[in-house]
């Protein structure tokens, strides 16, 4: 397969990041270090008119997420506006700003699924983590309420090593909350998390633990609680299919209407973004230099072109790639395969025992 | 706590909230999207997707798919409560 291959499907689903605007300050944001201000977000009328466009093109769910998406106070008209074209809608939330009217106003209008993020179970260290005291109760209480209105909750937890003992009751409390599902997510790095990696990256007794809890609670809750794992991936022997390969499942529109195959994408230099509005969705997704660039195989080096796991990981992260060697068109050093293999998980292995547990908070501004 | 389900020729299974059957046009294909996730249903998925609506039986929705397809009951059965169970496994069929 050719990097233009001349056929590829149109996208599964897309992330609309509303806003980078939140009310937490968590130090592994996935959201990039500068931040497009309220200001430069797109108006209602053009999110709108994503929608329309990504419906046109057979995108069948989307996420909204930011930032926190429930600052914007049109979600509800673009739940409504998916829904009626039959768009599947998942809100993705830190849940401290909804209040019972909000989410049932967000159910009425559609909306199918809440993923409602924690940062732990334990109020004081919840709230630390996330930087906004208070947070924590507020969330406790958007949970409860989505079970009283019966909107389908998915839990995720963000685990990293300083809250890996909450893991435990973690599983505990999405069962006690009727979550079907819980995403049990440690940390990725990009982002304000690779800023923060030396306080977030676990050890590996650590993460073994993890994987084993992990292991039981599906075993003894199946039927109960579907249980998704994401592994960190430094101590992995094959780096993750990320976005299911780039430009072929998803596709992700910032605040400003900036079209990319992942949100961590604007890390990469000398990649160009097309914006919604400026160019048809469809022809971005099919065409764009952005979307192409690592498209397929064809821009594969060894050892992943001739891997029997190149269309199994699609050769895995390339931000995180440019993160780890400098050049977004390496091997993911995640592989086992790869020749940074081993100085990856080595310093993974160093930060977690010697790494501080300050958190540099997200925040707007100075983040470069 | 919620129990597991377990599917028998009793369970009245239908599509929870939050799951939703669609004919996904640009693939040519029908899937079940669910939070998060998405599964491509085959004909017989399909078929047996369809009668859950909350009425049937599974008992009832052998008979009916056994007859239409003229295909012997029991085996029938055995493959709607396999694939059943399976997918309430999943969170996507409840009863």
């Amino acid at each position: 397969m050719n990097a233009a291959s001349p056929h590829i499907d149109p996208p599964l689903a897309m992330l609309a990041e509303l806003t980078y605007r939140c009310p937490l300050r968590c130090p592994y944001c996935s959201n990039p270090l500068e931040m497009t201000a309220a200001s430069g977000e797109m108006d209602t009328g053009q999110w709108l008119g994503v929608i329309e466009e990504a419906a046109d093109m057979g995108v069948l769910q989307i996420h909204f997420s930011g930032g926190e998406p429930t600052v914007r106070q049109d979600l509800e008209d673009m739940v409504g506006r998916a829904e009626v074209l039959g768009i599947y809608t998942n809100l993705i939330t830190s849940g401290v700003l909804i209040d019972q009217a909000r989410l049932e106003g967000l159910a009425d209008r559609g909306l199918q699924h809440i993923q409602l993020s924690f940062q732990g179970t334990e109020e004081a260290g919840a709230d630390r983590i996330g930087g906004f005291r208070g947070g924590h109760r507020k969330k406790l209480e958007t949970a409860r309420l989505a079970g009283e209105i019966g909107l389908p909750l998915t839990i995720n937890a963000v685990m990293h090593r300083q809250n890996m003992d909450d893991l435990e009751s973690m599983i505990q409390m999405a069962v006690d909350f009727g979550a079907k599902r819980l995403e049990v997510a440690h940390v990725q790095y990009y982002g304000w998390g690779l800023r923060n990696r030396a306080a977030l990256v676990p050890t590996r007794e650590q993460l073994e633990h993890a994987t084993e809890i992990v292991e039981a609670a599906r075993e003894r809750l199946k039927g109960i609680l579907v249980l998704d794992y994401v592994v960190p991936d430094y101590y992995a022997r094959y780096p993750k299919s990320c976005m299911g390969g780039w430009g072929r499942q998803f596709l992700n529109v910032t605040p400003s209407g900036r079209v990319m195959p992942c949100h961590a994408a604007e890390t990469i230099p000398d990649m160009t973004f097309d914006s919604v509005g400026e160019r048809p969705l469809l022809d971005i997704w099919e065409q764009s230099k952005a979307f192409t660039r690592f498209r397929g195989t064809g821009w594969m080096p060894e050892p992943c072109r001739s891997c029997d796991r190149r269309e199994i990981d699609w050769g895995g992260c390339r931000c995180q790639a440019l993160a780890l060697t400098g050049n977004a068109a390496a091997t993911d050093p995640v592989c086992e395969k790869s020749p940074e293999h081993e100085r990856i998980a080595a310093l993974a292995a160093a930060e977690a025992a010697a790494g501080t547990d300050e958190f540099e908070y997200r925040r707007f501004g100075q983040g470069g | 706590m919620a129990a597991a389900v377990t599917i028998g020729e009793a369970s009245v299974p239908h599509l929870p909230r939050g799951v939703r059957l669609k004919f996904d046009k640009p693939r040519d294909q029908w899937v079940l999207l669910a939070p998060e996730r998405m599964f491509v249903l085959d004909d017989i998925a399909l078929e047996i997707v369809k009668c859950c609506d909350g009425k049937a039986s599974v008992a009832a929705i052998a008979d009916d798919l056994s007859a239409r397809f003229e295909a012997p009951r029991d085996t029938v059965a055995k493959d709607v409560i396999i694939l059943l169970q399976d997918f309430a496994e999943k969170g996507v069929v409840a009863a």
